[in-house]
């Protein structure tokens, strides 16, 4: 399956994955994350729940400190 | 084809005189979260060109180790940073309007205060504020800009720093270099993201215009 993964086309294994399983994959281990599916932001609890799929813009923000 | 990429680059900035660029944007008011180093910085350049109002919140005090960065002069330590930068902004542009508000922001702060504005400018030092601010507009106000900084510690590696757009989301900053001991918030890296952010806001601002003074409005 192919996603936009913060703006750029990204191929992956399988049909769907979840969340959770996406920032293993691209070893996303920060604290502050958020995550935008499709332009909608996915609760920190959801991300077991929430699936991505073949198509779907995902953003994935790195909160940090600084301002 | 990169001709023509130049030719579409130069007319959009040839579009607008800086009179036409100030009536519109006198019309406007820019919101801005926090007056550290992105948000003093940020709000006097979007005083400059001369956006109509700015609604500046912030709770502290200006702090001599804010002047490394910061949009504050050495004489005005130990005053309320939105006091001391509605001062700075007044000397540059008397013509600016500016509310302020010596709050520590919260969600139905956020609301209320920001409500009434074009974009909000998110400038805030810790991620748990930044967060807070991401959600409550995405929740409460999606029709809204947010414009946040995200990454600005450190010195060198200007071509690190970016921004980037995610529907009304837009994030200035190089996302990598939080703020530790060993990796301060300096002018020149701070002052790029603010500035990044106030050039972003122009974005939205003048874009959202350009066809009515295409059309003469």
């Amino acid at each position: 399956m192919k996603i936009i993964l913060n703006n750029k086309e990204e191929s992956f294994a399988g049909d769907q994955f979840t969340i959770n399983e996406l920032l293993q994959v691209k070893n996303f281990t920060f604290k502050m994350l958020v995550i935008k599916v499709n332009g909608l932001i996915v609760k920190k609890g959801e991300f077991d729940s929430t699936w991505v799929h073949d198509g779907d813009d995902v953003m994935v923000l790195h909160l940090i400190s600084g301002g | 084809m990169e001709n023509t990429t130049h030719i579409e680059f130069f007319s959009k900035f040839a579009a607008m005189t800086f009179e036409q660029i100030k009536q519109v944007l006198k019309t406007k008011t820019v919101g801005i979260a926090g007056c550290g180093g992105l948000g003093s910085n940020c709000a006097v350049a979007l005083a400059r060109v001369g956006v109509g109002r700015l609604v500046l919140a912030d709770f502290d005090l200006v702090q001599e180790g804010n002047l490394n960065r910061q949009f504050y002069f050495y004489d005005q330590i130990g005053i309320l940073k939105v006091a001391a930068l509605k001062q700075n902004l007044f000397r540059i542009n008397p013509d600016v309007r500016v509310n302020t508000f010596e709050i520590r922001l919260c969600e139905s702060d956020i609301i209320e205060i920001y409500n009434q504005c074009d974009v909000i400018v998110e400038a805030f030092d810790k991620p748990e504020m930044k967060y807070m601010i991401l959600d409550t507009v995405h929740k409460y106000m999606p029709e809204k800009y947010l414009v946040m900084g995200v990454g600005m510690a450190g010195w060198g590696d200007n071509n690190l720093i970016h921004s980037r757009q995610a529907g009304k989301l837009i994030i200035c900053g190089d996302e990598i270099n939080a703020v530790d001991t060993e990796c301060p918030p300096l002018a020149p890296r701070v002052g790029v993201v603010a500035y990044m952010q106030a050039n972003a806001v122009l974005e939205i601002l003048l874009g959202a215009n350009e066809q009515q003074i295409h059309s003469g409005i």
